[in-house]
């Protein structure tokens, strides 16, 4: 195979969508390439937007791409969608919504299903965002999947999360899980152009200055409002997203955060190389199905017999 | 399902074109057969569709078609699709097309038409046996 991590970094749109769907695949020889790419990463700032199904994610995201396009941006959009869990098939829809980033060459937009994936992202999309890095994109704006409850894994990924609520979805303070309030740098009322909008935004204020007197924070976030459809407000929302980035890199925060990122990052790969490696071993030979015969007539029981797989690989030191 | 390639498929209405039943019925679909299906919307031109095959690495670039735009459009697409190296996604399409259209639109180079009351099944078994061969 052709070093597509070098053509990704010479500027090859067909190499990035190419290696994209290996790291879709978790397909092992997209690793190296990550490795390689890795250097040239970490220059992107990554913009999540997530909020319920159909509070207009995708056309704020077309139009805020179009913003930082005439500013001469380069951008780079990740649109995640769900899986069927039991067809394992998807339907991503998000381009739809994104005609005039569609239309723009410079713009790559790649949809992605989450492929069983919780918590509104798929598996790999960490790994999509730092290639989009690496080729050069200026932005990287990461639209989830509209769960608007557990979703909250964006928080993780992005430098700057933006929670889009809507008037007339049932969306309200009281139908928002807490975690999902908690992620937000920044909140967008969207649809203004709906009754119920100002009330929306006044109760998303209050909820703000109640967090800042219970907690102490050094970040205040925002409330916006948008109408995405007709392209207004998107310039001062692009102002308050600058703002937080500047806040960010001011603060240190950027660094503690992305540092933050990387150890859990880390970890989780040597999780996966660990058990990739000792369940081959265990898996192996057939002695675990020998095994699980045994639990299932009672013979042996799981909790014993874990402990001893287990010793006889990292056998106790004396 | 991790670690497992999935077809992706790009459905698309090509021109003004905005009966987009079909297009929308094969979309779902598709999804239910296992694949990963985008669906561009309404009123693309050859060039948009050609830029999201390759952004998205599409296995299948689907059109459709219903207001007899077809023989300009479909032929388009696919020599788009060649100069940008994407000699190998599958161009497959459907809508009204008349029988004497066919033989045309497969010599450049569309795999396949599937007309109204075509079998989906058929549709969806015709994709598998075609992609998974490359
Ligand atoms: C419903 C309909 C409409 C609806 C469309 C609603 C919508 N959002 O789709 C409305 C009322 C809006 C409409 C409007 C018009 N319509 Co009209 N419409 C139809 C009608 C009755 C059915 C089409 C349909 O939805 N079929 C159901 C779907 C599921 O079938 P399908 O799309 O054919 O898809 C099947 C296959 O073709 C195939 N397939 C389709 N696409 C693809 C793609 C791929 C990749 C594959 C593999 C397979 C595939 O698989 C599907 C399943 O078997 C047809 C007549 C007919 N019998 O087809 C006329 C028809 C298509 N309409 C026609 C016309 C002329 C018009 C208008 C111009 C009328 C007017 N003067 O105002 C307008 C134009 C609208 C526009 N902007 O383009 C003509 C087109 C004539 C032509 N091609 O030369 C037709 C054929 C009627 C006729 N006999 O004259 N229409
Ligand atoms: N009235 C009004 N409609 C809007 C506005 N913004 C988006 N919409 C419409 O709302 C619908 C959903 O918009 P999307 O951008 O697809 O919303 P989304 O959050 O990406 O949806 P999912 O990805 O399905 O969760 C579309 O029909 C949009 O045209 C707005 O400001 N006002
Ligand atoms: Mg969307």
């Amino acid at each position: 195979m052709e070093d597509l991590a070098a053509e990704v970094l010479q500027g090859s749109v067909r190499a990035m969508a190419r290696l994209i769907t290996l790291v879709e695949n978790e397909d092992p020889r997209a690793f190296e390439f990550l490795g390689s790419i890795y250097p040239h990463t970490g220059r992107a700032h990554v913009l999540g937007i997530t909020g319920s199904p159909g509070t207009g994610k995708s056309t704020l995201t077309d139009k805020i791409t179009s913003v930082l396009r005439q500013q001469e941006k380069t951008v780079g959009v990740v649109a995640v969608d769900p899986s069927s869990p039991f067809t394992g098939g998807a339907l991503l829809g998000d381009r739809i919504r994104m005609q005039r980033a569609s239309g723009d060459p410079d713009v790559f937009i790649r949809s992605m299903a989450t492929r069983g994936n919780l918590g509104g992202l798929a598996r790999t999309t960490a790994d999509v965002i730092k290639i989009m890095d690496g080729f050069g994109k200026d932005w990287v704006i990461v639209e989830t999947v509209g769960v608007g409850q557990d979703e909250v894994e964006i928080a993780k990924t992005a430098d700057t999360t933006i929670v889009v609520l809507a008037p007339g979805l049932g969306d309200s303070i009281q139908s928002m899980k807490a975690g999902v309030m908690e992620i937000a740098d920044l909140y967008v009322i969207n649809k203004a152009d709906r009754s119920g909008a100002d009330a929306l935004v006044t109760e998303v204020r209050i909820r703000v200055e109640q967090d800042a007197q219970i907690k102490e924070a050094a970040w205040r976030a925002p409330v916006l409002k948008t109408v995405a459809v007709e392209d207004q407000g998107t310039e001062p929302l692009l102002e308050a997203i600058e703002n937080h980035r500047s806040f960010l890199e001011q603060s240190g925060r950027l660094k503690k955060v992305r540092r933050e990122k990387t150890r859990q990052e880390t970890l989780s790969l040597l999780k996966e190389e660990i058990s990739r490696n000792v369940l081959e071993k265990i898996l192996g030979k057939g002695r675990f199905d020998d095994l699980i015969d045994d639990i299932v007539a009672h013979r042996k029981d799981p909790y014993t017999s874990v402990k001893e797989i287990v010793g006889t690989i990292f056998p106790e030191e004396e | 399902m991790a670690g497992k390639k999935r077809i992706k498929v790009i459905m698309a209405k090509p021109g003004l074109d905005g009966h987009d039943r079909g297009a929308k019925l094969l979309a779902r679909v598709f999804a239910e057969a296992g694949m990963e299906v985008v669906y561009t919307g309404l009123r693309q031109t050859p060039e948009m569709i050609v830029e999201a095959a390759l952004q998205e690495d599409a296995d299948v670039v689907g059109l459709s078609s219903l207001s007899g735009v077809h023989n300009y459009f479909f032929p388009r697409v696919v020599e788009l699709l060649k100069e940008k190296g994407l000699d190998e996604v599958l161009v497959v399409g459907g809508g009204i097309i008349p029988d004497e259209d066919i033989p045309g639109l497969k010599d450049s180079g569309v795999a396949a038409i599937f007309g109204p009351g075509t079998r989906t099944e058929d549709i969806v078994e015709f994709i598998k046996e075609k992609v998974s061969r490359n």
